[in-house]
């Protein structure tokens, strides 16, 4: 792979040096620009053909991973994508706000996820649905934050799932002081791994580029904390693409802070659950922390709001489509032997009881009440703010004779 | 300086010791500590120099690293990790080193601490402290003599105090530190050290609730709310105006989020006139808030308009005109004279 030296200082008598606007095609391949290419260093169990690579580091990993738990990961990665996509029409319909897709980006959170044990915590950012289904949240308990009838609903330390943070990066701080309050309570390496714990923290490409990313980064490593920061790099952070963001592939800034740093494929649901696997070992080892980027891409836009046709083109998303988590895990699958149509067909039936479900409930979520404005503000509530209540609620009932 | 509420040579109790409001956050956080496992204290340079102040002075020595942290240097680091560590079940006490140096904690406090337990409904609760040295007064350079916690109390889910003697200090520390909400702790920070305002502090006695405000000093011609630094500057004011034969009561604000207004409204009922103290800019401040609330709640008691005695609506200036800046006794007078001949 190419070293940034040598774009940045090219021979005498080469031309100018490229810059992040005006890349070298060694940029390109470095992952500097949203591409198609992971770059060589890219580590791929599964390729988008469905063919499974042999890795003697990460295969290891992988030991219990039979064709009944890989048929469980592609059932997993159906049902989230099903899920997301019936979201994405409510929202449509106007039985949602906004929606937050994850269309692509199953492999990344359901690998990722599914490398955690129960008694590791997530923080997640606000498109880690997938996450949250391997977590055993209900995709249910997801709509309140964007039928915008709550602002989570889950209760985090039963699901070791913190709520979505919405403001960018701050969930990287939040979740080294978490792990360092692990590190605190001798949850790190112990001899009997059982009693060990891990972090993982979720944030974007465009996160990156947040001051609470570097500080998570730097308290994380001087802390020696038990944290995996995974960021999901998707290209694309609303309209504005990596290179926006950085010079260097992102996996690379690890070793700036101190840390081992990996870059995986994130369509590649194997990849993610072995990588992930094994960057949790390090660091409940004492390890920690890890910094893995998954090279993936955002299928769909940032959000419903948005109009992707206005920044990117279509034969860039034609390209990723040959690259489908889902339907590598598919053809792997059926080459294998590993499952027959019906299979297929069950799990597809399954994901439409699945979303089904989700449309009847999302149509039929009750409004909250006006008190629930008041509500947990504070454990102490001052007087004042009960007064105001009062006062609000009681103006509210002199409408009660229906002249509202 | 006023001479203190209680004599400092009180030592009826071996519970009981005289010190500076400094000793007294000291005491405070040590006897916090030995209390619970889970309270830590962290911040820039807390550890082994025991703060620029000196007020976490041996608490690494004696209660390890893992208990006082010296952390990396960035204040959205220290209240971002603080937040995960209360997660986890720790009770963090973070220091700011100066106001001047926490805005870049501003998106922490307001995004993530002051509403995780909202956000989640009372699931999760976020029981940090944050020490905040404030004000100004010490011939200090630019962002070392702010007063900021007007912007602080507006925020819903942080509460917010400040303490202006010995026996506040130890007792609103340990308090706070109790509290299943988040507070932050204003401490005057020129007051840490003085030696005038050293008081005996009782460790067996009960304290008053910490979001009260108290009267300090009683009297009847006009009423002067003041907290923090402010507050010597209203005693010292109430002091020159007995001489005059005037009688001003003086009340210490101590919670500034939520405010404690009903000894204030009750006191100006009895004097029909109000002086509010601060250190702070005026414009949309607590000192504005104390007054809207004072004239919606004593409209016809009032005999004056509330008068505010405040920093200018200016930046803090080179240190050579904070004498200017600062209210001081003369303009604490100045107003109550507005306010009598009103």
């Amino acid at each position: 792979m190419p070293s940034p030296e040598q774009w940045t200082r090219p021979d005498p008598g080469a031309g100018p040096a490229a810059t992040a606007a005006q890349p070298s095609p060694e940029q390109v391949i470095a992952g500097l620009r949203a591409t198609t290419e992971g770059g060589a260093e890219l580590t791929q169990l599964l390729t988008p053909e469905g063919e499974r690579l042999a890795d003697s580091r990460f295969d290891p990993y992988l030991a219990d991973v039979d064709v009944e738990a890989l048929r469980g990961l592609y059932r997993d990665m159906v049902l989230v994508r099903r899920a997301d996509r019936e979201s994405n029409a409510m929202q449509r319909q106007g039985q949602l706000g906004i929606w937050v897709p994850l269309l692509g980006q199953e492999a990344a959170q359901v690998g990722s996820g599914r490398a955690l044990r129960p008694g590791d915590m997530a923080f997640p950012s606000y498109r880690e649905h997938g996450v949250a289904y391997t977590r055993g949240i209900d995709f249910r308990e997801l709509l309140g934050i964007f039928r915008c009838t709550d602002h989570s609903g889950w209760d985090p330390a039963e699901y070791g799932f913190h709520p979505y943070t919405i403001v960018i990066g701050n969930q990287v701080l939040n979740a080294a002081g978490y792990a360092m309050g692990q590190k605190f309570d001798g949850k790190v390496g112990n001899a009997d791994d059982a009693e060990n714990e891990a972090t993982i923290v979720y944030f974007g490409d465009g996160a990156t580029s947040q001051g609470d990313v570097h500080e998570g980064f730097v308290w994380g490593a001087v802390y020696d904390a038990p944290v995996v920061y995974f960021c999901q790099n998707n290209q694309w952070a609303i309209s504005e693409p990596t290179e926006r963001q950085s010079r260097l592939p992102l996996y690379q800034r690890a070793r700036g802070y101190g840390f081992p740093g990996i870059r995986v494929d994130g369509n590649d649901v194997l990849a993610c659950l072995a990588v992930t696997r094994w960057a949790l070992d390090e660091c409940r080892h004492g390890n920690g922390p890890v910094l893995i980027e998954a090279f993936t891409y955002r299928m769909d836009a940032h959000t419903t709001t948005d109009d992707p046709t206005r920044y990117r083109l279509s034969d860039e998303l034609e390209a990723w489509k040959l690259k489908d988590p889902i339907e590598r895990v598919r053809a792997h699958l059926a080459r294998a032997g590993g499952a027959e149509q019906d299979f297929f067909d069950g799990v597809d039936a399954e994901a439409d009881e699945f979303a089904a479900q989700l449309r009847d409930f999302c149509f039929t979520m009750p409004d909250p009440p006006p008190e629930r404005i008041f509500s947990e503000v504070y454990a102490d509530t001052p007087a004042a703010l009960d007064a105001q209540r009062e006062e609000y609620l009681s103006y509210l009932a002199g409408f009660a004779g229906g002249e509202h | 300086m006023a001479a203190p509420a209680a004599s400092p040579v009180d030592n009826r109790s071996a519970n009981t010791q005289t010190m500076t409001i400094g000793k007294a956050l000291n005491n405070g956080l040590r006897a916090a500590m030995e209390a619970d496992p889970k309270v830590l204290v962290m911040g820039e340079d807390v550890g082994k120099l025991g703060g620029v102040f000196r007020v976490t002075d041996g608490l690494q020595k004696d209660f390890g690293e893992h208990r006082v942290l010296d952390t990396p240097l960035a204040e959205s680091g220290i209240v971002g990790t603080a937040i995960g560590l209360a997660v986890r079940g720790f009770r963090p006490v973070c220091e700011i080193q100066f106001e001047g140096f926490i805005f870049p904690a501003f998106d922490q406090i307001s995004s993530q601490l002051a509403k995780l337990r909202y956000r989640t409904q009372g699931k999760l609760k976020a029981p940090v402290v944050i020490r905040v040295p404030f004000g100004g007064g010490i011939g200090a350079v630019e962002h070392h003599s702010e007063s900021p916690e007007s912007l602080f109390s507006h925020i819903p889910g942080l509460k917010v105090v400040s303490c202006a003697n010995p026996v506040d200090a130890y007792w609103m520390m340990q308090q706070a530190i109790s509290s299943d909400d988040p507070v932050m702790l204003f401490e005057p920070k020129k007051l840490y050290h003085s030696s005038a305002l050293k008081a005996p502090v009782d460790t067996t006695a009960t304290p008053d609730p910490l979001h009260s405000s108290r009267v300090v000093r009683h009297g009847d011609a006009a009423t002067i709310a003041a907290y923090g630094p402010s507050l010597p500057v209203a005693l010292d004011a109430a002091t020159a105006a007995q001489e005059e034969g005037r009688n001003l009561e003086v009340i210490d604000l101590r919670t500034l989020s939520p405010l404690d207004l009903g000894p204030v409204f009750e006191s100006v009922r009895r004097t029909g006139r109000l002086v509010v103290v601060s250190e702070a800019s005026s414009e949309v401040s607590l000192a504005s808030e104390v007054a809207a609330r004072v004239q919606q709640e004593c409209f016809y008691s009032l005999e004056a308009p509330v008068q505010r005695v405040t920093g200018f609506d200016t930046p803090y200036p080179p240190a050579k005109l904070e004498e200017h800046f600062l209210p001081d006794l003369d303009r604490v007078l100045h107003a109550v004279d507005n306010a009598l001949e009103w």
